[in-house]
């Protein structure tokens, strides 16, 4: 584009400044200064380089950003998920970050359940293998300060839904894989509920801008996980109990070694990162643009989870009943999830994405993962919680708090909105 | 007249979907967005070449993208 001399006066003689929190949407004729501060860009294509590193790069970034990348992501996913089943994980349940956060919440003693109380290291490994993405290729950037309480109770109230369901987005899509057709409703509420919060996004939903922040705010969930990480490997004590607890039965007791999770988790959060997978955004962007990129890489998880259930561990089990910590009341499967789906859709995307959002610096998802992590130890401290089928399924209080949390969302929803 | 969409510091899917508002309410002609982060730059770069508009990346400072989409 052609930029004459009056067009590089305004430029520069801008303030350099990034933050634009006044209007949502700050749409300015050419030719006519902004009234809001922007950052001075120069608009000269950057020089090309012969460093074959940016070479390799350069072929990377394609690759990520093509069709091919998105469903490499998610049948890795899906091929990784079954094989840390294999591997010790509990049924069906190769990545869960709603089971898996609320896993650490007991690690940390947040909550007492004794049989889920295990610090997952496939959750570290997301975090770190996202930062490490975001930082080689140079998008790692500190930001914050859109609605971060808000993101906090959003992320709360996804976990209470996911918890009634027993499964994250992913989790319910590798369920389905498993053939655990109780899945289908819940994969069915969460639909209904990404359809429910695109309504609110074209209604003007807009929970503000974020803005620059100190690289150590970035930087801080990513080195809190790194140092739980330090401590589940160094093994302090408190008196006889060790400080990061361990569940001796149950799910907390079922994983994979850990440095398969750690080196599982930091994989998926690398290419995750690469290729922006997030089964939520999935939903989302064919209901509000029929873009479908996002949704081939969840439909690959599908598809791969399936394939290696099926042929290579012999984890396919088709049916409604006796399926691996799920149960199977249909109306709070549904339910439970049109809840997560609506919370997750308002954040931006899934627990997935809010994991390797927070590696590449974004606090917003970081607070957003704290809230799910909260959540995790409410929902057993308040019983809220459902258990699996043999252990009486939905707990009394699931409904209430799923109740509670579609009020919650829907007046979120509909009154943070902008103007169009 | 070029006009700006400025989606710095929107989460998704707020940058990809003011965009497509945008080429839906222009048609036709030139418009800039100014975006912060890889996925929108990303986003926006696929949805310009399914709606079938030139997408020109006139700066990169780090993390600070300059997108400008024509239509003839």
């Amino acid at each position: 584009m052609v930029i004459d001399d009056k067009d590089k006066e305004i430029i520069d003689n801008e303030e350099e400044s990034i933050i634009d929190d006044e209007e949502p949407v700050e749409k300015v004729p050419k030719g006519k200064p902004s009234s809001a501060p922007r950052k001075k860009v120069s608009r000269k294509a950057p020089p090309p380089k012969a460093n074959p590193l940016v070479e390799v790069k350069g072929r990377l970034n394609w690759f990520f950003s093509s069709y091919l990348g998105i469903i490499f992501t998610g049948a890795f996913i899906g091929v990784i998920a079954t094989f840390l089943q294999k591997e010790g994980n509990p049924g069906n349940m190769g990545f869960c970050i709603a089971c898996f956060e609320r896993d650490i919440a007991g690690a940390l003693g947040l909550h007492n359940a004794a049989p889920v109380q295990y610090m997952r290291p496939e959750i570290i490994g997301i975090i770190l293998g996202s930062l490490v993405a975001s930082m080689i290729f140079g998008e790692w950037r500190s930001r914050g300060g859109s609605a971060p309480m808000i993101r906090f109770v959003l992320g709360f109230f996804a976990m209470m839904g996911a918890l009634v369901f027993l499964g994250c987005p992913w989790r319910a899509f590798l369920r389905l894989a498993g053939g655990d057709w109780n899945a289908i409703l819940g994969i069915l509420g969460l639909f209904s509920g990404v359809l429910v919060g695109a309504i609110f996004i074209r209604m003007g939903f807009n929970m503000g801008r974020s803005q620059k922040q100190y690289p150590h705010v970035g930087l801080m969930l990513p080195l809190v996980m790194l140092s739980f990480l330090i401590m589940m490997v160094y093994y302090p004590t408190a008196g006889d109990a060790r400080v990061i607890r361990e569940s001796a039965a149950g799910p907390g007791a079922a994983h994979a070694a850990l440095g398969v999770s750690l080196a599982a988790g930091l994989m998926v959060g690398f290419f995750a990162q690469r290729t922006r997978f997030c089964t939520i955004g999935g939903m989302r962007d064919t209901i509000l643009i029929r873009d479908y990129y996002l949704l081939i890489g969840v439909i690959a998880l599908v598809v791969s989870a399936f394939l290696t259930n099926y042929f290579v561990y012999d984890q396919w089990n088709p049916g409604w009943e006796d399926q691996p910590l799920a149960h199977s009341e249909g109306l709070w499967n549904f339910s439970g999830m049109l809840l997560a789906g609506l919370a997750f859709v308002l954040a931006g995307g899934c627990p997935g994405r809010q994991v390797i959002l927070s590696g590449e610096g974004d606090s917003d998802a970081a607070t957003f993962v704290i809230g799910m992590i909260a959540a995790g130890a409410f929902a057993h401290n308040f019983q809220t919680v459902s258990a699996p089928a043999f252990l009486g399924g939905v707990n009394v209080w699931g409904p209430n708090v799923v109740g509670l949390g579609l009020i919650v969302c829907v007046i979120i929803g509909l009154t943070m909105r902008e103007k169009y | 007249m070029v006009d700006e969409l400025d989606v710095r510091g929107l989460s998704c899917p707020q940058p990809l979907y003011k965009v497509e508002k945008e080429m839906k309410k222009l048609k036709k002609g030139e418009f800039v967005v100014l975006s912060d982060c890889g996925t929108s730059r990303a986003n926006i770069l696929r949805l310009a070449k399914q709606k079938g508009w030139d997408a020109e990346e006139t700066s990169e400072d780090r993390c600070d993208f300059v997108i400008t989409l024509t239509k003839e």
